[in-house]
């Protein structure tokens, strides 16, 4: 099946008005030793034989809306209201452009500036971009916006409590460039940020410090104590944050944090075997021109009516080229309108009612698996809604089990940190209910 | 306009509900110290499902998109994205996935991914694909970076990329970001590279050539063949932008033009949503010897297993935080299989045909900027009508009251008031002729009646928008003190 | 067009007025009304050190930005704080209050680089 409208009849037409007499002529511009001879791509499928495929390896996955789930780590399952859908596969907004032309994108653009305004009040930050592509890259942005700001200072401080994955794409952003990625180890028995280690690395030349807030492991950090002695040394804090615990947690604006980022998937967002996904930014004014990405700015038409345009646009590659604050080019736009959607659904009381709901249940699950004979909270920091178990049980052991009972997750974290060895790092969302937590504890207490 | 959604509901109005807990609740602080905690809850919309959905309907009808418009903006291939696609990826077998599920649980979208890296090598002609990178831009930032690896490698990492001037503002803004200097090559008079320029460029400090083919005027580079050569002289990589890939399928591919490295655009392509700006896929293909610099991790297929392999020492790294947009990449798949080998080829001929049709009805009436045979896109200069007053941009906002999306201007920046035309395979010759009636009639306005172009548009939600005000007076949230600032007439719907 | 007398040009239309060891610097007539509406404007902070034709400040529009360069060596003394505020006063009034910076310290030599008003005239023209 081709989704090609012109008929033979139409085609003969076509090839006539413009001199060609067959098909194959169409392939002039391409010198003849260029073209392919062989083409070895299976034919193509119908409809209904596609489905078929799809459908066929699709039951082959384990799904989290019938396999209980305890993954988190970057990726999260919450609760999706049928709406946030509904309204996002409407397909005006799923098969519209970039909204360059303004007058033909009034519906996107302000759905984006709706988007801005409630990811600044989140983070409790002046302003917000129109998304970057996930929660990885856009640490990575902020990392080189914060280069960027501080002329001059070349050391980037990220803390091993920050996720591996992120900062190995960290990394990968910086590797062309001459800056030195300085590790802040995390205090062992505490599974947060060592801040006095922190100390010993606040050298001038330090331009800024990714912090994850809660951690990888589920702890939240003294994030105001940190950013204290980073600003002391005028050393940018960015707060890598995960937005539904920002229902509860302290924003990152009230605790100075420079730059704050982050997975926006939880909001909405199914997590689709890693994405698409969208990278929230927020920042505060004064460095707005330095910020990565799309911005939608509100004004008004030569009638005074009110309306939303791109703008400062001058940070772009589209116009700045090899100048630019960054090369991103697009946003995450229809991840934006669907984190949007649900935030709206939820409103102000639903964030906060989820966030509290993530708390009591994995704090009742995190208390009856300590009590457990073999198991034991491997950290004493506060947590959110994940937390390290230790045990010595042997994991391997364990995801077996689990695994029989079409369980999934825990997850292992030594692949992560060889050091912490039969430890799992469980997540609980508002999706658990107390029937499945209480099967789980049954199942590790075999 | 439409009000915000901070401007409609009420107090203590819902959109959703929860199930209660089912177990005593506690209070945060036996679990968390005071100081951790948020002092005032975020002022977000407190809206019921109902409004919920009018106010977002609304906006949907604020919106061109492909589904109500032609779209034909150059560049970005607007092609029909079909709904099939849509539908068998929104399944819960792919959308309720966990990125660190057990490789067993994941066996069926393994399989596919690793399908679509097979068969997006073939298209292309490379030895090896990596489907990470969220988006096209990425693709290149990831490219140049296999291309940085690979010459550090070799003990030097070089210094220079050229990329022509014709280029996509990406091109240059990525090898910036890989810590190169960027080099314009010009266009010759016939639109493509200018070999003399480019060998006078050339030397062992350049480190490789990124090149559209066609490129940004629609023209295919006819000597590709000796600007690999001289590239591969100096022991440079030749970079594919696979933004113009569309008009290639089946007939052409970058990998047997002697290009090294190729990113692609599923979203142009291979017809995945554009979504108003995202989410795109730039998956990075190779040729075999640089395979080992691909970013990690990736799919390899052992016995009947298919597994999810970190262990690549050479690799340049991980570009987002899990395997990229997955969502994306199956409809792309979805997309390729439907088509298939004939499918394929005939969406690269209808691309070319369709470009050249409305080239042929158009040039009547406006200046082709390089008046020869295009492959998918041509450009056309509006130097005839700017003598009358009237610019690129004033015809652009005109097509909009005619219920068309203006096609992109002011690029390649080469050409002076620039309008970039594609029309993608998918449109039918009625459309087409519809837009060279439209665009006749535009042409007639211009001169009987310039000045009617300052009003354009006339039938859009909002007349044209003073964005001089935008970028000197920065608005870019909605605040509460600013309510009695906003006219009046805004608070219409 | 207006170009005034006793000025200095470069070819990317900066102007220059010698002033003792003070050299004013902003842009001509013609380039602000290429420019369209100047919307931001990024100041080199004083003090910093420039080499003629060194990028020095950055002038923006909506759709473009432009780098301004040093049109002579030296010092930079002080910027003009009124044009952060008011971007427009570059379009309004480019050789008065729409100037950019003060460089102090600029060389004899430097000034011969440089056009007089009928050679920028010509130089317009080509």
């Amino acid at each position: 099946m081709d989704y090609i409208s012109n008929t033979p009849e139409d085609e003969k037409i076509m090839l006539d008005r413009i001199s060609l007499r067959r098909m194959e002529d169409i392939c002039q511009p391409i010198p003849e030793a260029l073209r392919l001879k062989h083409f070895r791509v299976p034919s193509g499928l119908s409809e209904l034989e596609l489905k078929r495929l799809f459908l066929e390896k699709a039951k082959k996955n384990w799904n989290t809306a019938e396999h209980p789930s305890y993954l988190g780590a970057g990726s999260y399952d919450h609760f999706i209201p049928s709406v946030v859908e509904h309204i996002v596969g409407r397909s005006d907004f799923y098969t519209s452009y970039t909204p360059y032309q303004a007058e033909a994108s009034q519906g996107m653009l302000q759905a984006i500036f709706e988007y801005q305004t409630m990811i600044a009040e989140l983070t409790g930050l002046d302003v917000s971009n129109a998304s970057l592509y996930d929660g990885a890259s856009s640490s990575a942005e902020a990392v080189l916006m914060a280069l960027s700001i501080q002329e001059g200072r070349r050391k980037v401080l990220v803390s091993k409590t920050v996720h591996p994955s992120y900062r190995r794409v960290i990394k990968t952003y910086l590797s062309a460039q001459s800056v030195e990625l300085l590790e802040i180890p995390y205090d062992p028995l505490d599974g947060r940020t060592d801040l006095k280690a922190l100390e010993t690395l606040l050298v001038n030349d330090v331009a800024c410090c990714v912090v994850q807030n809660p951690n990888f492991f589920g702890g939240i950090e003294e994030m105001a104590k940190i950013a204290e002695k980073l600003h002391a040394k005028g050393i940018l804090l960015i707060s890598v944050v995960y937005p539904i615990s920002l229902g509860l947690l302290a924003p990152p604006g009230e605790y100075g944090a420079d730059i704050a980022c982050g997975e926006g998937q939880s909001l909405g967002n199914r997590s689709l075997f890693g994405g698409p996904y969208l990278g929230f930014f927020a920042s505060r004014k004064e460095f707005v021109r330095k910020m990565p990405g799309r911005i939608v700015g509100q004004t008004h038409d030569e009638k005074g009516k009110r309306g939303f345009v791109l703008t400062l646009q001058t940070r772009e590659q589209h116009i700045r080229r090899e100048k630019a604050t960054s090369n991103i080019c697009t946003n995450e736009g229809l991840c934006a309108l669907t984190t949007s959607v649900y935030l709206a659904t939820l409103g102000k009381s639903g964030v906060q009612e989820i966030a509290d709901q993530n708390l009591q249940k994995s704090h009742y699950l995190s208390q009856r698996i300590s009590k457990l004979h073999g198991y034991r909270l491997r950290f004493r920091a506060p947590f959110f809604n994940e937390f390290v178990i230790e045990t010595q049980k042997g994991t391997s052991l364990l995801e077996k089990r689990l695994h029989q009972r079409g369980i999934l997750g825990p997850l292992p974290l030594q692949e992560f940190y060889p050091e912490l060895k039969g430890c799992l790092l469980f997540c609980v969302t508002e999706t658990r209910t107390k029937g499945e937590l209480d099967e789980l504890v049954k199942v590790l207490g075999l | 306009m439409r009000p915000l959604l901070f401007e409609i509901g009420s107090t203590g109005r819902r959109g959703t509900s929860l199930p209660a807990l089912e177990f005593p609740r506690k209070e945060v602080s036996s679990f968390l110290p005071f100081h951790l905690l948020r002092k005032n809850p975020p002022e977000l919309p407190e809206v019921s499902e109902l409004d919920v959905v009018r106010h977002y309907t609304s906006l949907s009808k604020k919106n061109f998109s492909v589904d109500a418009n032609f779209y034909p903006l150059g560049s970005c291939t607007m092609k029909y994205n079909p709904k099939v696609n849509e539908d068998v990826v929104k399944q819960i077998g792919f959308l309720n996935l966990h990125p660190y599920q057990e490789e067993e649980t994941v066996q069926g979208v393994l399989e596919l991914l690793y399908n679509l890296e097979k068969i997006l090598c073939e298209i292309v002609g490379v030895d090896e694909f990596c489907l990470q990178p969220a988006a096209g831009a990425q693709g290149e930032f990831t490219g140049l970076l296999i291309m940085h690896a690979y010459h550090s490698d070799r003990g030097n990492p070089r210094k220079k990329i050229l990329v022509p001037d014709s280029s996509h503002g990406t091109n240059p803004a990525s090898a910036a970001l890989c810590g190169y200097e960027v080099i314009q090559v010009k266009s010759n008079a016939r639109g493509r590279v200018d070999l003399d320029e480019l060998r006078r460029l050339l030397d062992q400090n350049v480190a490789g050539m990124m090149l559209t083919n066609p490129n940004t005027l629609g023209l295919f580079e006819d000597e590709v063949s000796e600007i690999a050569k001289l590239v591969h002289e100096v022991e440079g990589l030749l970079y594919y932008d696979g933004a113009n890939l569309n008009p290639l399928l089946g007939m052409a591919r970058p990998g047997d033009m002697g290009f090294d490295i190729v990113h692609l655009n599923t979203h142009k392509t291979f017809s995945t949503p554009h979504g108003g700006g995202g989410p795109g896929a730039g998956p990075v293909g190779v040729k075999k010897f640089l395979s080992k610099y691909l970013p990690t991790p990736r799919i390899v297929q052992e016995k009947e297993l298919f597994r999810i392999k970190h262990d690549f020492p050479k690799s340049v790294g991980k570009l987002t935080a899990f395997y990229g947009n997955t969502g994306v990449l199956l409809r792309a798949y979805a997309y390729i299989r439907s088509l298939g080998r004939e499918g394929l080829l005939r969406t690269g001929q209808h691309a070319i045909l369709n470009a050249n049709y409305l080239l042929k009805g158009l040039k009547t009436f406006y200046e082709v900027a390089y008046p020869e045979m295009c492959m998918h896109e041509f450009v056309l200069t509006a130097t005839r009508q700017k003598e009358k007053g009237v610019r690129a941009l004033d015809i652009a906002k005109r097509l909009i009251d005619f219920g068309i999306h203006p096609p992109t201007i002011y690029f390649p920046l080469i050409v002076p008031e620039a309008m970039m035309i594609e029309p993608t395979e998918t449109e039918s010759r009625q459309t087409l002729d519809h837009f060279i009636e439209v665009m006749k009639t535009i042409a007639k306005e211009v001169e009987e009646n310039p000045t009617l172009f300052r009003q354009a548009p006339m039938s859009a939600p909002v007349r044209r928008l003073d964005e001089v005000w935008a970028a000197r007076h920065p608005v870019l949230k909605w605040e509460k003190k600013k309510r009695d600032e906003i006219p009046v007439a805004s608070y219409s719907a | 067009m207006n170009i005034p007398e006793g000025l200095f040009y470069t070819k990317t239309h900066e102007w220059a007025r010698r002033d003792g060891r003070e050299t004013c610097v902003g842009i001509t007539d013609h380039a602000q009304s290429e420019l369209s509406d100047v919307v931001f404007i990024e100041l080199p902070k004083a003090g910093r050190l420039v080499k003629q034709e060194d990028p020095t400040a950055v002038i923006e529009s909506v759709k473009a930005a432009y780098d301004i360069f040093a049109p002579v060596s030296g010092k930079v003394i002080r910027v003009n704080p009124e044009i952060e505020k008011d971007p427009a006063l570059v379009n309004k009034d480019p050789y008065g209050k729409g100037w950019l910076f003060v460089i102090e310290g600029a060389e004899e030599g430097d000034f011969k680089h440089l056009m007089d008003k009928g050679s920028y005239e010509v130089f317009l023209k080509r």
